[in-house]
């Protein structure tokens, strides 16, 4: 799970990392009342949207009265933010962050992350703040140092030390980061965050430390023994269907095509969408029904993908081993049934019971186009996506 | 001989709620010798026949166990995986979905300095057809034969052993490694254990987008593997930044993408199926001798 710039801050402050002061507002008034009380010579107006690249889409100004952080704020607020990471249809900005601005020495990058070929955390970090760490990667590799920390020891002084060498930082600096990597450290563990990434982390003329931009990302796995962070949830932020699908324990992901998807299990659920892709068609979406798909979680999975007006047929996957396959049929024909389907609908059963569920589904007496094989399955429906079944 | 259980396997069943009795029930009716449950505070009792202990320990001391199903809920799951390695079990297979990373990443530590080989977790387990069944696999679209099949899904694994058993090919052993960003067993493991198996002539390996394991995978078939394998990679299509049902199944940060893993892995030598609806032939192909 995401959450905004403004919540990672206020997380951060809590484990006594250092940021900048800011507020949040949503409308122009609020923000000229927040500039006016951080009463600093500069202040910045940043765009709250679960995206990087803010900068560059016009979703973070500079102001230096109160006046003009109001005027930013009226520019920001209501502005679709399209950035590389939120693609064509960008996103609406419903919340701007205002911060007082800082005399920025240097850019750094810092993050802890979990490093899943190595089973271990590890803090990344790199000269060149400001960049994405991928990009870094790719060009100036020497530029990053990477610091694996075992689950069992924890985070250890010379690992911090190994970094602030690696990044340059002088002797009160150092010291610093010391208190700032394990404030982090402690909010990665105690949040159960899956990234706690700083970028940049900012030495000031001064030659402070402090984070200027946060993103944190937590494992939702975890969010059962967090509400604090659970209730961070930016609804707003999220695909409507993905989050429709979530609340009724399904597996979504809406996609481009207009074949729309229903299959049991997370990983035949890909490989359909290749095997569509195969055929010559385009999938709507990825949809995992799950182990236990009866009549009411097809209906429902119908409607979610139904209320994609692109999808022009629905393919139904299942291989059923502890699922039978006559229930999942059952299942089929009384969803399509009451949900009156005016799409063509293909379904493959294979497993237990496969037989007598294409039976049920013969006998159903609905346009059900019966496929046994994967391969059959999608020739099918990709057939029937281009109305030629 | 096959790999990781067999016959003489004893099974304890770790969670004896509605899904690890269910299971267990299967597993005993596929011929599999599960000699208890462990359910804490309900150790006395006798469950659908099984005998059931407070502890793991007390289960392996009073039934001479050496492996164990794993049905505990997410909350406990971490916990019950290190209680398994401290009683001494030689095999854990851990079914459960939803695991906190932190918690595996923890109990994966621990577990490297213990004899306990961990399958899974978010996994189906592991069948050794017509010997012994572990965790919630259809084991009866499974048939003995020479191909070890492992796989990082569920029913994508059941779609592949399907699609060999049609071209009559049976299989040594099939296990699913699970789907979560931290597993016990890897590609790599389960090939390493597969060579070294006598009965195994040839792999299926599953895989999908997200992490490195297939490329770690191809790096040992190159270097290690003298046995045939065929591959297939789910996700071809699947847009990066989306978590594709599985917490593991992600592309993040340009990395974890489908296209890479087949790419690293046909430059080892393995036979890539490009659609799902032939990882059985492509085998075949690949290893024509399993077709005698």
């Amino acid at each position: 799970m995401n959450v905004h710039e403004y919540q990672a801050k206020a997380l951060l402050r809590e484990f006594g990392v250092a940021v900048p002061g800011g507020e949040l507002a949503t409308t122009p008034q609020e923000a000229h009342a927040a500039a006016a009380r951080l009463d600093a010579p500069v202040v910045v107006v940043k765009a709250q949207v679960h995206a990087g690249g803010r900068g560059k889409a016009g979703g973070i100004k500079l102001a230096k009265s109160a006046e003009e952080a109001r005027d930013a704020a009226e520019q920001i607020l209501g502005m679709t933010l399209r950035t590389k990471q939120t693609g064509e249809s960008g996103k609406l900005v419903r919340k701007v962050y205002v911060e007082a601005g800082s005399e920025i020495a240097r850019e750094l990058y810092l993050a802890i992350v979990l490093d899943r070929a190595q089973e271990k955390f590890a803090i990344i970090a790199s000269t060149e703040g400001g960049m994405e760490i991928e990009e870094v990667a790719e060009e100036s590799p020497e530029r990053i140092v990477t610091v694996p920390i075992d689950p069992n020891h924890g985070l250890q002084d010379h690992q911090v030390r190994q970094v602030a060498f690696g990044l340059g930082l002088d002797a009160s600096q150092r010291e610093q980061l010391q208190g700032f990597v394990a404030g982090l450290f402690r909010l990665f563990l105690e949040k159960d965050a899956s990234l706690v990434e700083i970028n940049p982390l900012v030495v000031t003329a001064g030659g402070d430390l402090f984070a200027l931009d946060a993103k944190l990302n937590f494992d939702d796995n975890a969010l059962f023994r967090h509400p604090d962070i659970a209730a961070l949830h930016d609804p707003d932020e999220e695909d409507p269907r993905e989050l429709e699908a979530k609340q009724i324990d399904l597996a979504y992901v809406g996609l481009d095509g207009n074949i729309g998807c229903m299959v049991n299990g997370a990983g035949l659920a890909m490989a359909t969408l290749d095997m569509i892709d195969v055929c010559g068609g385009s999938p709507a979406n990825f949809l995992d029904a799950g182990g236990g798909a009866d009549k009411e979680k097809v209906k429902e999975a119908f409607k979610i993908i139904l209320r994609d007006p692109e999808v022009k047929a629905i393919l139904v996957n299942i291989f059923g081993g502890i699922v039978r396959c006559d229930l999942i049929a059952e299942g089929v024909v009384a969803a399509a049934g009451e949900l009156g389907l005016e799409v063509p609908l293909v379904v493959r059963l294979q497993g237990t019971n496969a037989a007598e569920g294409r039976k049920i589904l013969a006998e159903s007496g609905l346009d059900i186009t019966a496929a046994e094989t994967l391969a059959e399955a999608g020739e099918r429906a990709v057939a029937a996506a281009r109305g030629e079944a | 001989m096959a790999i990781l259980c067999d016959a003489n396997t004893k099974l304890l069943v770790q969670g004896m709620g509605r899904m690890g009795r269910f299971h267990a029930g299967l597993s005993i009716e596929y011929g599999t010798q599960v000699v208890g449950g462990v359910a804490p505070g309900k150790g006395g009792q006798v469950l659908d026949d099984i005998p059931v202990f407070d502890t793991v320990r007390q289960a392996v001391a009073e039934t001479g166990a050496n492996a164990s199903v794993i049905f505990v809920p997410p909350p406990g799951a971490a916990d019950a995986i290190v209680e398994a390695a401290d009683a001494g079990l030689a095999l854990a297979a851990c079914i459960t979905e939803g695991i906190p990373t932190l918690d595996m990443a923890r109990a994966k530590a621990v577990l490297r300095g213990s004899p306990l080989r961990l399958v899974g977790p978010n996994c189906p387990g592991v069948v050794t057809p017509e010997q012994c069944r572990i965790g919630i696999m259809p084991a009866a679209i499974t048939r003995p034969g020479p191909v070890g099949v492992v796989s990082r899904s569920g029913t994508l694994t059941y779609e592949a052993v399907d699609q060999l058993s049609r071209l009559g090919i049976g299989q040594s052993t099939c296990l699913g490694i699970g789907g979560d960003p931290i597993i016990g067993t890897t590609f790599t493991d389960a090939l390493a254990l597969f060579e070294a198996d006598p009965e195994t002539l040839a792999v299926v390996m599953i895989g999908e987008i997200g992490g490195s394991a297939e490329e770690e995978a191809a790096e040992f078939v190159e270097s290690e593997m003298s046995k045939p394998v065929a591959a297939f990679i789910a996700g071809q299509n699947a847009p990066p930044g989306k978590r594709m049902g599985h917490a593991g199944a992600i592309i993040a940060g340009g990395k974890g993408r489908a296209s890479d893993k087949v790419a690293a892995l046909e430059a080892a030598g393995v036979a890539v199926a490009h659609s799902p609806a032939s990882i059985a032939e492509t085998l075949a192909e690949h290893a024509p001798a399993l077709l005698g």
